[in-house]
């Protein structure tokens, strides 16, 4: 439903964000990107409790859903850069890129 | 390893007396058993969401909170202690004041709006006991792991849930005979406008099933914000994805509703699962909407790494569910599925309910016991022993067993 009061949702998003403030992804080449941009609408411990099982593979089909189906305006060279974030930092650990 | 050696040392203390703690347990480990994905563990807490008790956070943003094992112990679960799940971040606070329920659509020859007591006031309230459990309960445990909210097993809860039925509320409406789907909204939305909103649709016929209600109350109180306020769709019987919170609008459509969150979204392939009732206006060649749950159990006591002395009682205690068909009997193993026996089950509060069941044993030789439980219901279905897997780790009724130690 969009056309909700406004006035609630911030009401509510202060007490809802009160956790996630908390949760943060590795350092690592991208992180600031993927952080900016995959927080944009969801918090980042979707990306940890999804790891170490995902791979490159299985990445790109998250980061391309995101695009495709939940409509995020992500340019494709961030999106590259996501990926290889996500591949390196919560994929397989022996680095294995399926 | 070592996760599962610390899990098992904080058995004990992890129970249900440390979960009511309240702002304590905050930032307490989660009691999460083995077997799901890594990065569960240095992530998921217990956590208190604002009238709640601490749950499992999994994510915080949308909220995906789960309910601890122990509260499985009672056929209730508590309306404080029930598990948290939305899909999309802009959750507002509803006033009851002002909140309004629109019910139309092309198939309906009177649409009309209702306050929320006129939800209350003009329709018969009807009472159903029935669980909700989120279609991905125990996608954590699939093996391959897959993608999504990495749900241990409490994803699920069992209320009294009191209001009209959907049924009499569409018949307000005047429905035409061309209607084949019900399509339904809550107030959550997205961040992104080009998100889909998260809307479901149900079958005509089950959304006039008498069982079908709108739910105001649960367990005598007004539902939790967190579940739904201050109206949800009750679909007994069916996943809980179907069973729409922050209820706004309820549209009678002509065509199957054709948005993301029934077509790509929710969907189990074609002949997996032996399910009885099926959303056909939703079908393809190749899947399937997920429908009614599968006959399933969790022990809820003891906890897993629990110790006991030599001759002490074990008593084992837990629920059972199935789509709406009723549990004919739930067997216990303790011996690690070599032999089963059938435990006493609680008192029948309908066939969509939690049926709790019981079972004790003498703890009589040293050493680890691996404790099961298996339900079957009505019409001879029961738990798998092997995963039947899908992608989106669905239906997961798999035995599961509880390790505790004697001596």
């Amino acid at each position: 439903m969009k056309n909700l009061v406004l006035v609630t949702v911030i009401a509510l998003a202060g007490t809802a964000a009160f956790a996630q403030e908390r949760i943060t992804l590795k350092d690592g080449t991208g992180r600031a990107v993927t952080e900016n941009i995959c927080s944009g609408c969801h918090s980042l411990d979707y990306i940890r409790i999804n790891a170490p099982f995902m791979t490159r593979q299985t990445w790109t089909a998250s980061v391309n859903k995101m695009v495709q189906m939940f409509g995020a305006p992500i340019p494709a060279n961030d999106a590259a850069t996501i990926i290889d974030y996500l591949t390196a930092n919560y994929g397989p650990p022996n680095g294995s890129e399926k | 390893m070592d996760r599962r050696h610390v899990l098992q040392g904080l058995g004990g203390a992890i129970g249900l007396a440390s979960v009511r703690l309240g702002s304590v347990a905050r930032a307490a480990e989660a009691p999460l058993p083995a077997g799901l994905p890594e990065g569960i563990y240095n992530t998921a807490a217990l956590e208190t969401l604002p009238g709640k008790r601490p749950l499992i956070r999994l994510t915080t943003r949308p909220p995906n909170y789960e309910t601890p094992l122990s509260y499985f112990a009672e056929s209730i679960t508590p309306n404080d202690a029930f598990f948290v799940r939305y899909h999309l971040a802009q959750i507002p606070q509803v006033n009851a004041a002002t909140w309004r329920l629109n019910v139309g659509g092309e198939g309906a020859a009177a649409p009309f709006s209702l306050t929320l007591n006129e939800l209350e006031t003009s329709f018969e309230q009807v009472d159903i006991a029935a669980v909700c459990q989120c279609s991905g309960n125990r996608r954590g445990f699939s093996n391959p792991h897959v993608p999504g909210v990495q749900w241990s097993s409490g994803a699920m809860g069992n209320a009294l849930w009191r209001g009209p039925r959907l049924k009499d509320v569409l018949a307000r409406a005047q429905l035409r005979n061309e209607v084949v789907e019900i399509v339904v909204d809550g107030a959550d939305s997205a961040p992104l406008a080009d998100t889909p909103d998260f809307i479901k649709s149900l079958p005509l016929a089950k959304a006039v099933d008498d069982n079908t209600i709108i739910a105001l109350r649960m367990n005598g109180q007004p539902l939790p914000h967190y579940n739904g306020f201050p109206a949800r769709l009750v679909v007994p019987g069916w996943t809980a994805t179907y069973w729409m919170k922050h209820l706004v609008s309820i549209q009678a459509v002509t065509r199957p509703y054709d948005g993301f969150w029934m077509r790509g979204a929710y969907r189990i392939p074609n002949n997996m699962f032996p399910v009885v009732q099926r959303f056909l206006s939703q079908e393809t060649a190749a899947n399937t909407p997920i429908t009614e749950m599968v006959v399933n159990s969790v022990i809820a006591s003891p906890n897993e790494g629990q110790r006991f002395r030599m001759g002490e009682m074990v008593q084992i205690r837990g629920v059972a569910w199935d789509g709406g068909y009723g549990i004919a009997r739930v067997e216990v193993s303790v011996d690690g599925g070599m032999s089963w026996r059938d435990s006493t089950l609680g008192p029948d509060a309908g066939r969509f309910a939690f049926r709790s069941f019981t079972y004790g044993f003498a703890a009589d030789a040293p050493g680890a016991r691996r404790i099961m439980a298996k339900a079957t219901n009505r019409i001879g279905k029961t738990q798998v022993d092997t995963l039947i897997f899908n992608p989106a780790g669905y239906h997961n009724n798999v035995v599961r067993a509880t390790t505790v130690m004697i001596g």
